[in-house]
């Protein structure tokens, strides 16, 4: 039994020997120890533990991890883990990706990878900007923002990744700052846990070409009162004081304050993660204030590569067939004497 | 069982030939395949020689009657070896207007064509164009004109059973095949055994079917207008256990080979496109034997997905044709510099961009070897008959394996939809194929590690403990694995990379030369021409001409011996179905030769007849 149990790993244990290349003060680093810190707590085997990225700033990442990896072409990082899961469903299997990678050209691989629903884990590293390529707009660059490829300001319409990731039936889907390892971490564990396409959005600050995109929600003095964190099976509930909740107000979120026009804390909106209904989870998606972080979806459902090994093992068993010769020799055959 | 479909008929009047050519033609609707696999299926159990040509429109239902909804099958068969379906038809079978207007051209002078008169109707007439009936306009003198009511007569057979008209209309193509099936001495037992399976549960019209093969056969019996009926002895072909192959099948039955011979599990990654789709409808029926095939949302995803499985030590494979290969220049590009072990197989079709997509042409070459940015070399490889794609496939799987690298496999329209007898052979015959997979962690161990005669590296497969690695499309140090800018090393990796393709060469068969070793005039081919270019050197040696014949199976690297094969001629011609890609190769790798091309591109095979002229033309002119 010895060789089936898990070592005690560190978060020595899966940092590899590369120099890490990003730009100084670049949240990349903080998303790397988080996840450093967060694979030992996974109760997988290194050797089980694939990383695979696309082209951009953040998919340097595999290189920075002591497991196997792949930094593959521009957008097809999806498709390229969906192979190694579809071959060898024990792995643990992450994409790193960013906005434009996973929205631009890799949209459609992005959009079929959680329609799917095959079980590999996301993280999406959202700096709202092209880093790699110097401060070209992407698909979550704001209406307006100035950049090298928009010097007037941009004209195209953002996506709002959860809003596409929902659209395309993604089962989980969580959000957090860039700027807040210890819930990162703790995320990246549940997506491991979670059994289909897990997506961790993270709010990723770009120090050379956004510098500051996201500092109204996650600055230390305002992330309290921006930010809902949100907790399946808990009162929709934030604030400095913890005296902020969500209701609804006809199809609407509604901010509210505890104790103002009679409303208590059990007047507030429990979050259902499990609801496999999205509408709550796109009004959270989509709300400015407070920004949900935390996972906002999680809704259990038979993964891809389950549905595919069930049937394989069903055509198996009633199979005629159990070697290639036993099909090559069978149907119309005839024999030259 | 009816006693007339086993007894021979009464021999009187059996003319003895060597071979036939017919075509069946028809509305894309009216069954025309069925009716063509039947009658080579039936002939192949005979003992003929077959080869096989389906020529059907890219639309799936077009307009009945139009002629761009003509449905064609072609099947020549044969008591001596048979390498192409024949150029110039015996027998033409038109089941409407629009069949004969697109067809007649091809039948021999004097010789038959069957007509459903029933379909020669005013408003066919009109949408086969014709301002006259050709039946009474006298356009049709040089043939022999079989006029049948093949629409009532089914009617009628059928008139005492329970069946709506379209059912009822859909069956004719069983009279034209009962008719031909007696003018070529043909049992009509394999088709009514055919039926007894097909319409399983549905008796009906296993019934009706029958009923109208068996109407047509005694129809042609008793018709004066035919007057004696052929034979066409069995061919001495080897012993053995035969089936009947088209190329695609072939083709996914060597992955499957090489799958259980290499103890890989196969994955496909693909994605629909003709005329490379019927491999995946091929490979999704083995789920049995542990076969992935993942119908992927594009052609990047399905070659990227393949990438993925690769990398995680599975036999890798992406099936698709011209544009689809495009798509996947850059994904091809990764696997390369990554070294992974990818069979891509491209089954060509007419081009450039949609080109012809249900017609045949050689026209990828040039992408396949040169399509992707950078120095990026695969091996190339191509199939020359239906059958041979089998032995292709199974190679290109095992060059991709052991040598660590993307192979592309070319195929065509022709051979891939084309059929032949197949002698099978069973997967315990087969060379073995070693995957050079490292089990454990060495000391010395790295991700580029090199085997010394054949510059493959290792396979480090995820799940290995202490193998941990990454891999990517950046530039790697040529030991440790990792990036690289170093520009020494780029060089020296870009030239390492080379070089392992280039020692395949010794790992490959020779050429070897049909016909004469040496002489006036060598025809080179490569592909799905083989059975044409074979043809017309055989007939032409036959007549005393000195004409050798190579054929590359093996096209990046070439056969080592190619040059000491081309020096032995006089002249040599390089035979393509494209606008000379292969004689741009040739002028490049072996510059001391003087190349005469013969090419065509119009979406079909060669004519043997035309490269008959062709090459005594050339030996004329030397």
């Amino acid at each position: 039994m010895e060789d089936t149990a898990i070592q005690k790993y560190t978060f020595k244990d899966f940092q590899s020997d590369q120099e890490v290349r990003w730009c100084p003060g670049c949240d990349d680093y903080v998303i790397l120890r988080s996840m450093l810190k967060a694979l030992p707590e996974m109760n997988v085997k290194r050797e089980d533990v694939v990383f695979i990225s696309g082209i951009g700033c953040s998919s340097r990442f595999p290189y920075y991890v002591n497991s196997y990896g792949m930094h593959s072409i521009h957008g097809r990082a999806p498709g390229i883990a969906t192979g190694v899961k579809l071959a060898n469903p024990n792995l643990s299997v992450w994409v790193i990706t960013g906005d434009g990678d996973s929205m631009a050209i890799g949209g459609n691989h992005f959009i079929h990878m959680l329609r799917r629903n095959i079980n590999l884990n996301v993280v999406l590293f959202n700096n709202e900007i092209y880093g790699l390529t110097k401060g070209q707009f992407s698909p979550t660059s704001l209406l307006g923002q100035k950049t090298k490829s928009s010097p007037y300001g941009n004209t195209q319409p953002p996506f709002q990744p959860g809003e596409l990731a929902i659209g395309a039936q993604a089962r989980f889907f969580a959000r957090i700052g860039g700027n807040n390892p210890k819930d990162m971490s703790d995320l990246f564990v549940q997506a491991e846990k979670f059994k289909g396409t897990s997506l961790i959005e993270v709010l990723q600050n770009c120090v050379i070409f956004n510098d500051g995109c996201y500092t109204h929600y996650t600055d230390k003095e305002v992330k309290e009162d921006k930010q809902i964190f949100l907790e399946h099976g808990k009162p929709m509930i934030f604030g400095k004081n913890m005296d902020k909740g969500l209701m609804l107000n006809g199809l609407k979120l509604k901010v509210v304050t505890i104790g103002e026009e009679g409303i208590t804390k059990e007047d507030l909106l429990i979050h259902d993660a499990k609801e496999s209904d999205p509408t709550l989870h796109q009004m959270l998606i989509r709300s400015t204030y407070p920004l949900a972080t935390g996972i906002i979806r999680s809704v259990d459902e038979l993964s891809f590569e389950d549905r595919e090994m069930q049937l394989t093992e069903q055509v198996r068993t009633k199979s005629p067939f159990k070697k290639v010769d036993d099909l090559l020799f069978s149907g119309e055959t005839y024999e030259v004497k | 069982m009816d006693t007339h479909s086993k007894t021979p008929q009464s021999t009187e009047n059996i003319e003895q030939i060597e071979g036939v050519v017919i075509r069946f033609v028809g509305d894309s609707g009216d069954g025309m395949q069925l009716t063509g696999t039947q009658f080579t299926d039936t002939s192949a159990m005979f003992g003929n020689d077959i080869a096989t040509f389906p020529n059907y429109p890219a639309e799936i239902r077009a307009p009945q009657g139009s002629l761009y909804g003509v449905s064609g099958y072609q099947v020549h068969i044969g008591s001596s070896e048979v390498s192409t379906p024949g150029d110039d038809l015996d027998l033409l079978v038109a089941m409407n207007p629009a069949g004969l207007k697109t067809n007649i051209a091809s039948l021999k002078a004097g010789h038959m064509v069957i007509v459903d008169l029933d379909s020669f109707s005013k408003k066919n007439l009109e949408k086969a164009f014709y301002d006259t009936n050709p039946l009474e306009d006298g356009s049709l003198n040089n043939y022999r004109v079989i006029e049948v009511d093949m629409t009532s007569l089914t009617k009628e057979c059928l008139k005492d059973l329970p069946l709506d008209n379209k059912s009822v209309l859909r069956s004719k193509n069983m009279f034209a095949l009962g008719m031909v099936y007696w003018m070529y001495h043909r049992s009509m037992e394999h088709t009514l055994d055919f039926f007894a399976k097909k319409f399983k549960g549905k008796e009906l019209l296993a019934e009706a079917n029958t009923k109208v093969l068996k109407a047509g056969y005694f129809y042609a019996e008793t018709l004066e207008l035919i007057p004696n009926s052929y034979t066409i002895a069995p061919s001495k072909m080897p012993k053995g256990i035969y089936k009947i192959v088209n190329g695609n099948t072939a083709t996914a039955w060597g992955l499957l080979a090489a799958s259980e011979k290499s103890g890989l599990e196969l994955y496909l990654g693909s994605y629909p496109i003709t005329p490379a789709t019927d491999i995946l409808h091929e490979l999704v029926k083995h789920r049995h034997f542990g076969v992935k095939a993942f119908q992927a949302e594009d052609e990047i995803a399905g070659i990227c997905s393949s990438i993925g499985a690769s990398f995680a030590g599975d036999l890798a494979v992406t099936t698709t044709s011209g544009p689809g290969l495009a798509l996947k220049g850059e994904a091809l590009g990764l696997a390369m510099i990554e070294e992974l072990p990818l069979v891509v197989i491209d089954v060509q079709r007419g081009g450039p961009s949609t080109g012809l997509p249900t017609k045949t042409e050689q026209s990828d070459l040039l992408q396949a070897l040169f399509g992707r940015n950078g120095e990026s070399p695969v091996i190339v490889v191509a199939a020359s008959t239906p059958a041979n794609c089998f032995d292709m496939a199974f190679q290109a799987a095992k060059l991709a394996v052991e040598h660590m690298t993307p192979v592309i496999l070319l195929t065509d329209g022709y051979i891939a939809n084309g059929s032949e007898p197949w002698k099978i052979k069973s997967v315990n015959d087969l060379e073995p194929i070693n995957p050079p997979i490292l089990k454990e962690a060495t000391p010395d161990w790295h991700p580029y590690a090199r085997n010394q005669d054949s510059l493959a590296r290792n396979w480090a497969i995820p799940g290995t403990k202490g193998l941990e690695h990454r891999i990517g499309g950046l530039e790697k140090d040529k030991t440790s694995g990792n990036v690289s800018y170093d520009p020494e090393n780029h060089e020296f990796m870009t030239d390492i990379r080379a070089e392992k393709v280039k020692r395949v060469a010794n790992y490959i068969p020779e050429l070897t030369v049909d016909g004469a070793q040496e002489g006036d005039l060598l025809v080179v081919g490569w592909g799905g021409t083989y059975g044409s270019l074979h043809s017309a050197v055989k007939g032409i040696s036959d007549e005393g001409y000195k004409v050798g014949h190579v054929h590359f199976n093996y096209i990046n690297p070439m056969p080592k011996n190619t040059a000491a094969v081309f020096a032995k001629f006089k002249r040599i011609v390089v035979c393509e179905l494209n606008k000379g890609q292969m004689a741009y190769v040739l002028r490049a790798n072996y510059p001391q030769f003087t190349y005469v091309q013969y090419n065509k591109i119009q979406g079909l095979p060669f004519s043997v007849g035309d490269l008959n002229k062709k090459f005594k033309n050339l030996i004329a002119n030397n």
